[in-house]
């Protein structure tokens, strides 16, 4: 009697095995990795395979192995003298880029950290709307606010009409198609997403620290240097990385409202895919940017981690 | 050895009817109302009351977080009342500490001597000292989230001794500690105030905290100070029904004054007795008044002959080093006496026995109505 009791509950564990079978569970991973591959790999792998092609007639690409795309990124064939050379061209403009990136990142620090702070130090019931009033934007097309930037800055503009009129000024003041226009509306475009996380970490941070620091003599800068940035380190960090990406590949700013005199990375990726005719050679620059904001994230991470087996 | 004793009768903290009112309209509401008080230089002074009474906010007052509505806060015959907390030569321990988690041990303790610009020598000298003050050398470089409870609170306690402040402030330093880490701490506490000769105004709603540790007591009760002195004053002759409520137990009865006699009176029971009574200071009742007996200056007495009240024995309740007897008296109303357990003493009392009640001498205390 207990014996076949206990076969009984032997071939019930055997069922209940059978039929949640673990070797078949990846199969509900399977929407996961679908999306992963769709949206992320798969793309990847595309331009990983154009940039080692030769180039079609009308754009495209033609399947014939070729490096040429590769080799254009970074060096050029002088053609009298049949020499190659560093391709300073493009070189210049991923100087220009990542200087751009650099300095809107910067920007955006200098401006939004003290946004963030403002919207953190609010009673807790209005800090919704500050938030919503910074994220408004975001539901505007790109495209059509920087045009409005343009709308209020070029010779005719909002701005320099109304300083006539008022006579502030006799002529107009040259903005638009300058540094101080990319810097706008890079500024502009980019602010949101520094203020976001910097808010984030600067709401979870204890002002109780905030007044020890004060009760040990330090003065407002000291706490701000001493104990407010390093603790909110990373949010700024965070906040930082996601103004210095897009940033680096961003094109709509610097074109409109840059006049396309200086071409950023973004303008001749596009360019190579548009009017250049080029496709390897534009797929090969996209990987190169791309690397190079890996390799940066990768140093991040890294120090991240020797500075946490400090602590 | 005269200056010392000098010192000690010299004022530190001069709190000058400082009231602070927070909100406006119906919401207005009276955090301080009308605070005076001399605290002395490096004496024990503690705020003693229940949450919402006012301690705290009088505590970030004199940090310089908060502004009084009204009044002044002089240290050592200075007005401090304008300056910003940085300015303050007063440090606070938190009651949680607010140890810098992103610095190590040191660097807390060191921190506010860094901001008052002090030489590097001089700086790991004083951080060096602190450590060993409270104990803590072996664990210098360790990071503040790296150190139990215990730890933090001593580091939290070298970090605000470092700079040598005038005046030190603990809001509720101990509530976080088990018992045990807390009877410790509360001795480091005392030892640490005799060595340092800093004056330390102390913060809590546990009133035994408050009689082991304090100089002096203030008990607060809706942002007022309902009295001020030593633990032996508040305990024995509490002249305000919060206070004798709040620190231990006590025996409310109703009574009726006989005649006065300087800080004395000779009152009435509803039994009958008269008894000698200590009167609160600076008041002369007169007619009906509530006075208290502590239960451990009762004791219970057979036959009527001594007794100061006759009732019976409704509870007994043995807590090993003493017993609650819990009586209801004649009027009907509860008297609970505390007896001391004696080795070899049997107890004689009896559930539902009649029993007298005599008190001992100065026991009883008249409130101010």
């Amino acid at each position: 009697m207990a014996q076949s009791e206990a076969v009984n509950s032997q071939t019930a564990i055997e069922r209940a095995a059978r039929s949640r079978d673990v070797r078949y569970r990846w199969l509900l991973t399977t929407p996961a990795l679908l999306v992963l591959f769709l949206f992320a790999v798969g793309p990847l792998a595309v331009m990983l395979t154009y940039s080692f092609l030769k180039p079609g007639n009308v754009g495209g690409v033609a399947w014939i192995f070729s490096t040429d795309g590769w080799f254009k990124v970074f060096f050029k064939v002088n053609i009298f003298e049949g020499t190659v050379e560093l391709a300073d061209a493009h070189l210049a403009i991923l100087w220009r880029s990542v200087s751009l990136a650099f300095y809107t990142t910067i920007l955006a620090l200098i401006f939004g950290f003290p946004v963030a702070y403002f919207i953190a130090t609010r009673p807790e019931n209005r800090r919704d709307l500050w938030l919503f009033l910074i994220t408004i934007p975001f539901w505007t097309n790109l495209l059509i606010r920087t045009f409005a930037i343009m709308e209020l800055i070029r010779n005719e503009g909002f701005i320099n009409t109304w300083a006539i009129r008022l006579g502030l000024i006799d002529r107009p003041i040259q903005m638009l198609f300058s540094d101080f226009a990319i810097a706008l509306g890079m500024l502009y475009v980019f602010l949101p997403l520094m203020v976001l996380p910097i808010y984030a970490s600067l709401e979870k941070l204890d002002f109780r620290y905030v007044e020890a620091a004060y009760d040990l003599y330090a003065n407002k800068w000291q706490v701000l240097w001493r104990v407010i940035l390093p603790l909110t380190k990373s949010g700024i960090v965070a906040g930082s990385i996601l103004v210095f990406i897009p940033a680096l590949g961003s094109y709509v700013v610097p074109r409109v409202l840059g006049g396309g005199r200086s071409m950023m990375l973004g303008n001749l990726i596009e360019f190579q895919f548009g009017q250049g005719r080029n496709w390897p050679l534009g797929a090969a620059l996209s990987i190169t940017l791309m690397a190079i904001v890996m390799v940066a994230l990768l140093v991040y991470v890294r120090n991240q981690g020797r500075a946490a087996q400090h602590v | 050895m005269s200056n010392v004793i000098e010192g000690m009768e010299q004022t530190a903290v001069d709190i000058r009817s400082v009231s602070k009112v927070f909100g406006i309209g119906a919401d207005r509401f009276a955090a301080l109302d009308q605070i005076s008080v001399a605290i002395r230089q490096n004496e024990f002074f503690t705020l003693l009351g229940p949450s919402g009474c006012g301690k705290t906010t009088l505590l970030r007052i004199i940090a310089g977080f908060d502004h009084p509505s009204e009044g002044e806060i002089w240290l050592d015959g200075v007005n401090i009342s304008a300056l910003p907390p940085f300015k303050r030569p007063i440090n606070t321990v938190f009651q949680n500490y607010a140890l810098f988690p992103h610095m190590t041990v040191a660097e807390n303790i060191g921190f506010g001597l860094e901001m008052l610009r002090k030489p590097k020598d001089e700086i790991r000298a004083t951080v060096g000292e602190m450590l060993r003050l409270v104990r803590m050398e072996e664990l210098a470089t360790r990071r503040v989230s790296q150190i139990s409870g215990g730890q933090q609170q001593r580091v939290a306690l070298a970090r605000a001794l470092a700079p040598r402040p005038k005046v030190l402030l603990l809001d509720e330093p101990l509530s976080a500690l088990d018992l045990k880490l807390r009877k410790e701490m509360q001795i480091e506490l005392k030892r640490l105030q005799g060595e340092t000769g800093i004056t330390f105004i102390f913060v809590t709603h546990d009133q035994e905290e408050a009689l082991t540790m304090s100089d002096r007591i203030a008990v607060m009760s809706r942002g007022k100070m309902l009295q001020i002195g030593t633990p032996r004053e508040i305990y024995d002759h509490p002249n305000d029904r919060f206070v004798a409520n709040f620190i231990g137990d006590t025996n409310f009865l109703p009574a009726e004054i006989v005649t006065l006699d300087g800080d004395c009176a000779k009152i009435k029971l509803a039994s009958g007795a008269i008894v000698n009574a200590g009167l609160p200071e600076d008041a002369r009742p007169s007619g009906a008044v509530t006075i208290v007996v502590r239960p451990e200056q009762a004791e219970l007495v057979s036959g009527e002959s001594r007794a100061d009240l006759t009732g019976r024995i409704e509870n007994i309740v043995y807590f090993g080093t003493d017993t609650h007897y819990h009586l209801k008296i004649q009027d009907g109303s509860a008297f609970v006496v505390r007896q001391q357990s004696r080795a070899g003493r049997a107890d004689s009392w009896k559930l539902g026995q009649a029993c007298g009640v005599a008190f001992c001498d100065g026991a009883a205390q008249v409130l101010r109505s």
